[in-house]
């Protein structure tokens, strides 16, 4: 039974039956997240196929406790992000009725083309809005949009004309460009709320897949299989042992190392020629490429992707990375991407040294031991360093072209003389140091302005001396395994768990990981399992401290 | 019931939010078309923010004299000739009050919302007041824009619904001057079938979802009215472009622009900026905005060529011991006053009757930190132009002893007849304007 419907999930204290002294209680927030960009053009190519073109541009996001997934839960949309919503809806809406497709599209034939027809109109509508709202329409909604289908055609004189603002309406609505979630009273613990069953359909869905639910699992859903243990692991399996998992993990991957960060990297051209938008574009590829390989493709252990020698590469990277690629070309036809394995010797390998790292934590024209060191600690181990203070000179004056300073090192001492600077940068630089190997369009190199250049550094009491090793000693710090379980669990809600959450459900999905030598499905499938996963958000304090809103261009 | 422009103002000025879809009519318009016909009153007003990072040279902007009958210092000497018709402000400042500073965000936010937020729980900007007075008429609320390439903006609705940049000037000009774009001054009028079937169907959605609004709890009811208020902007425009617009003399579609290159670089940001200045400059002749924000981005531009970024020198350039400050920041700062100073020349180069866009208009020119080099957080520098058809007064250097900035934006908010007393909070806050320049 459902209780209420929300527009986008909030819950007011009031319908939890609580009594009139709770009442006042502040709402509970259970987020409705706004469609990624990505997960948008998944659901238009699921329901209409792959070949609607999706010419617009979106809202960007914008990243709250390290994840853009948890921003989508606060983002909502500005008028001129409306405008784009409206133009993509209706290209959408004219491709999939024009004339070489609406009769595949519309399953039954309307009278007359020229003319409303409601039952037709009602059929198609039916059909494609449970896929788009991932739930069946309610009455009013279905009635409302072929109530404008209806007025629409009488007006235009066509009846695919009409339809497809009726379709293209669908698509600016908020039940299709947020995930709303609705509730009913949860059997097992009288009092609180979890997800109704299209919800908790959607809810694994965007999380395992990135897309909206198929078709199975929203008859699933309607069966009511997803709420038994049974019913609900036999869904979760079929997801998992699905090749779109894929996508799930791409997704997640590329929202928690900052991708989105690439639309706006620029690199000087002067200093980096190799540099270019297909270089950035195949550097994001070959990160996600290797991460595939570790967690999913060969089920190992996720820590495995700060040391492992083996990559992908196309010839645009290998340039960058001064290698060989043998190139096969059966028919004369060669193969983008490529294997490609350093020797055990190599200093390189594991994602740090990727170019996507160590191009997106530099500046324009140089290497950043601090701004690597710093996004190490923030992505991959879930710390925060602080922003330097303000109304200091925090900068010992460094002039660039002073003779003196030849190496990122140097200049860095020299900075670092000030007390109110070293606190900080002993917590980026060390590790930062250790990539100095690669300049900031991410090329290989062993000295700085003829230095040779000194990659030795610490990282929580454990040394090293080159970047490989860097990769090892991440690998083996506790807190790599613990962030990835922290973010992928806040990835999953939408939201960074409460007190209670963490304490109940992530820190034995933590023990678990660890238990499981460190596979990444096997931890999304056991917190697809568990109940937690469903529930409604317990009630949260007013957060004492500001969780930094950072925009997409925001962070550099 | 007769309709005259009282009356619709009167409606603006009461209601809030307005929702009248009716555009400039031909019978409120004298002949010259640059004033109302009632009583020969000017245009209605446009505001627009200019918001570049990393503030001045200390020492080289602030005037000598404190009043009228300023001259400018060697930093902004640039703007001599719009000298008349602008206001320093010297000597404000941004309070941390302990909470952690986000260097140049959180000034940034302090300087566009009066407040540090907890998390996204900001409220609206400067300028989203000042477009919920006079923009919710107009076929776009505001018109954002970004010279260096990026989507980032300081406007906001609230602290979850911003207002994204248009990077490109390309398509910008598409927005405003592409098909749905309705020539005032076009001599036949044919309300397009098309525009009045998606009319009636965003009503329908509409409706329907103020309907559901009733079931709503309190934070859901926020949300969906901060979606509500979007789909007004195209309820809105197609209101519009089903309506014979009024006749604009000084509006003129200006040449479509095939390319524009954004990009981090000094020169790209410049030409945009021009770009951009005469597709605003435009809109507003046109009627089509009344509020603009310029996000000049200063953060990663620099030299072609050159490695270092503006934000960068700020940091990492020593102060010249002869010349007694940062060179290379000195050049980067000038550089981006003489931009200013042509984005001022190209609204001035819209005409209007006998004067110019830029009487009517009224710029508030804002930035992160006083010296970024330590991130200063005193001596703030910040520079209105225009007067908004003399709504304020013009040509004075205020000086104030760490006074909030807010004490400016209220001043100018209420210029605009935003009606509020009080802007910002705690030592961000203030509920007294600047008298000194206040008409």
């Amino acid at each position: 039974m459902t209780l209420r419907r929300f527009m986008f999930g909030s819950i007011a204290a009031l319908t939890l039956g609580l009594s009139p002294a709770h009442a006042a209680a502040p709402d509970r927030e259970t987020p409705a997240r706004r469609l990624t960009p990505e997960q948008y053009t998944q659901i238009i190519a699921d329901v209409f196929g792959p070949a609607i073109k999706i010419g617009g541009r979106f809202d960007p996001g914008f990243r709250i406790d390290g994840l853009l997934e948890v921003g989508a839960s606060q983002a909502n949309i500005s008028p001129s992000g409306m405008e784009q919503y409206d133009v993509i809806a209706r290209s959408i809406a004219s491709q999939v009725l024009d004339e070489r497709r609406r009769e595949l599209m519309v399953h039954c034939k309307p009278k007359s083309i020229s003319a409303p027809d409601d039952s037709c109109a009602g059929e198609f509508l039916t059909e494609v809005g449970e896929l788009l709202f991932r739930r069946p329409l309610n009455d009013r909604e279905l009635r409302l949009h072929v109530r404008s289908a209806r007025e629409a055609a009488a007006g235009l004189k066509d009846f695919y004309a009409g339809l497809g603002l009726s379709l293209a309406a669908m698509l600016s609505e908020p039940q299709f460009l947020f995930r709303q979630e609705n509730f009913e009273a949860d059997p097992e613990r009288p009092g609180e709320l979890r997800l109704d069953a299209y919800s908790k359909a959607s809810r694994l869905s965007f999380f395992l897949w990135n897309a909206g639910p198929d078709r199975a699992l929203l008859t699933a859903a309607r069966k009511g299989e997803l709420e038994t243990a049974q019913g609900l692991v036999r869904q979760v399996e079929r997801m998992i042992a699905s090749p779109r998992l894929e996508s799930g993990l791409r997704a997640f991957f590329a929202d928690m190392l900052h991708f989105e960060d690439f639309d706006t990297l620029t690199k000087d051209n002067a200093i980096y020629p190799k540099f270019s938008a297909q270089v950035a574009e195949d550097a994001q590829e070959q990160t996600l490429r290797t991460i595939i390989d570790v967690v999913l493709n060969e089920r190992g252990d996720y820590r495995d992707i700060f040391t492992t020698k083996k990559t992908h590469l196309t010839r645009a990277l290998a340039a960058i990375y001064q290698v060989p690629l043998a190139v096969r070309a059966p028919n004369g036809a060669p193969e983008k991407w490529l294997p490609f394995e350093f020797a055990a010797n190599d200093p390189r390998g594991g994602v740090l040294m990727q170019v996507a790292f160590v191009t997106l934590h530099s500046h324009p024209g140089r290497s950043s031991p601090t701004l690597r060191g710093k996004a190490l600690r923030e992505i991959f181990l879930c710390q925060k360093v602080p922003a330097p203070p303000g109304d200091v000179n925090f900068t010992i004056v460094q002039d660039t072209s002073n003779p003196v300073y030849k190496t990122a090192r140097e200049r860095l001492r020299a900075h670092a003389t000030n007390p109110v600077c070293t606190g900080c940068h002993k917590i980026t630089d060390p590790m930062g140091l250790a990539l100095e190997n690669f300049d900031g369009g991410g090329s290989y190199r062993t000295s700085e302005n003829g230095v040779p250049l000194d990659t030795t550094g610490e990282l929580d009491g454990i040394k090293f001396t080159n970047g490989a090793e860097l990769g090892r000693a991440v690998h083996d710090n506790a807190a790599a395994a613990s962030c990835l379980v922290d973010r992928i669990s806040a990835y999953a809600l939408g939201r960074t768990p409460a007190k209670s959450e963490a304490t109940d459900w992530v820190a034995p999905l933590k023990q678990s990981f660890a238990a499981s030598h460190y596979v990444v499905p096997a931890l999304m499938r056991r917190i697809a399992t568990s109940p937690e996963f469903y529930r409604a958000a317990p009630i949260l304090e007013p957060r004492k401290e500001a969780a930094l809103r950072t925009s997409v261009e925001g962070s550099r | 019931m007769k309709i005259d422009r009282r009356t619709v103002l009167r409606g603006m000025m009461g209601g809030g939010v307005v929702t009248v879809g009716l555009p400039v009519l031909d019978c409120f318009l004298n002949t010259n078309g640059d004033a109302w016909a009632d009583n020969g009153q000017a245009l209605p007003p446009v505001f627009g923010t200019w918001f570049q990072h990393l503030g001045l040279n200390p020492g080289m902007w602030e005037p000598k004299i404190v009043g009228p009958g300023f001259e400018n210092n060697i930093q902004l000497r640039v703007l001599d000739p719009y000298r008349d018709r602008m206001n320093i402000f010297s000597g404000m400042k941004y309070f941390i009050e302990g909470r952690p500073l986000q260097t140049h965000t959180t000034t940034s936010q302090i300087a566009t919302t009066g407040a540090i937020p907890y998390g996204t729980e900001g409220g609206p900007s400067v300028d989203a007041k000042i477009a919920e007075q006079i923009g919710a008429r107009r076929r776009f609320r505001s018109l954002e824009v970004n010279l260096s390439g990026a989507r980032k903006s300081y406007s906001q609705r609230s602290g979850t619904s911003l207002n994204p940049s248009e990077p490109s000037p390309t398509s910008l000009y598409t927005r405003i001057f592409g098909p749905e774009f309705k020539d005032p001054n076009a001599a036949t009028f044919e309300p397009d079938p098309m525009a009045m079937a998606r009319k009636s169907v965003l009503s329908n959605v509409s409706e329907h979802l103020n309907e559901t609004r009733k079931e709503l709890g309190a934070a859901d009811k926020r949300r969906l009215d901060e979606y509500l208020t979007s789909i007004r902007q195209i309820e809105q425009q197609l209101a519009i472009e089903l309506e014979k617009p009024a006749p604009l003399p000084a509006c003129r579609v200006p040449d479509a622009v095939k390319e524009a290159t954004p990009g981090t670089v000094l020169e790209d940001a410049a030409q945009n900026s021009k770009l951009f200045g005469g597709l605003l400059g435009y809109a507003a002749a046109c009627g089509q905005s009344q509020v603009f924000n310029v996000m000049v981005d200063s953060m990663n531009l620099r030299k072609a060529g050159s490695a270092y970024t503006w934000h960068m020198a700020t940091h990492e350039e020593s102060v010249d011991e002869s010349l007694g400050y940062q060179k290379d920041v000195f050049e980067f700062n000038t550089w981006a006053n003489l931009v200013f100073l042509d984005f001022l020349k190209t609204l001035d180069a819209v005409k209007e009757g006998p004067g110019s866009l830029l009487d009517r208009t009224l710029i508030l020119w804002q930035t992160d930190h006083s010296d970024a080099r330590v991130h200063g957080l005193e001596k703030v520098p910040l520079i209105t132009v225009g007067s908004a058809g003399k709504r304020i007064k013009t040509g004075i250097h205020v000086l104030a002893s760490g006074d909030p900035v807010t004490r400016v934006s209220l001043s100018v908010m209420q210029a605009f007849g935003v009606p509020i007393n009080s802007w910002g909070e705690r030592s961000n806050g203030t509920s007294r304007t600047i008298s000194e320049i206040m008409v």
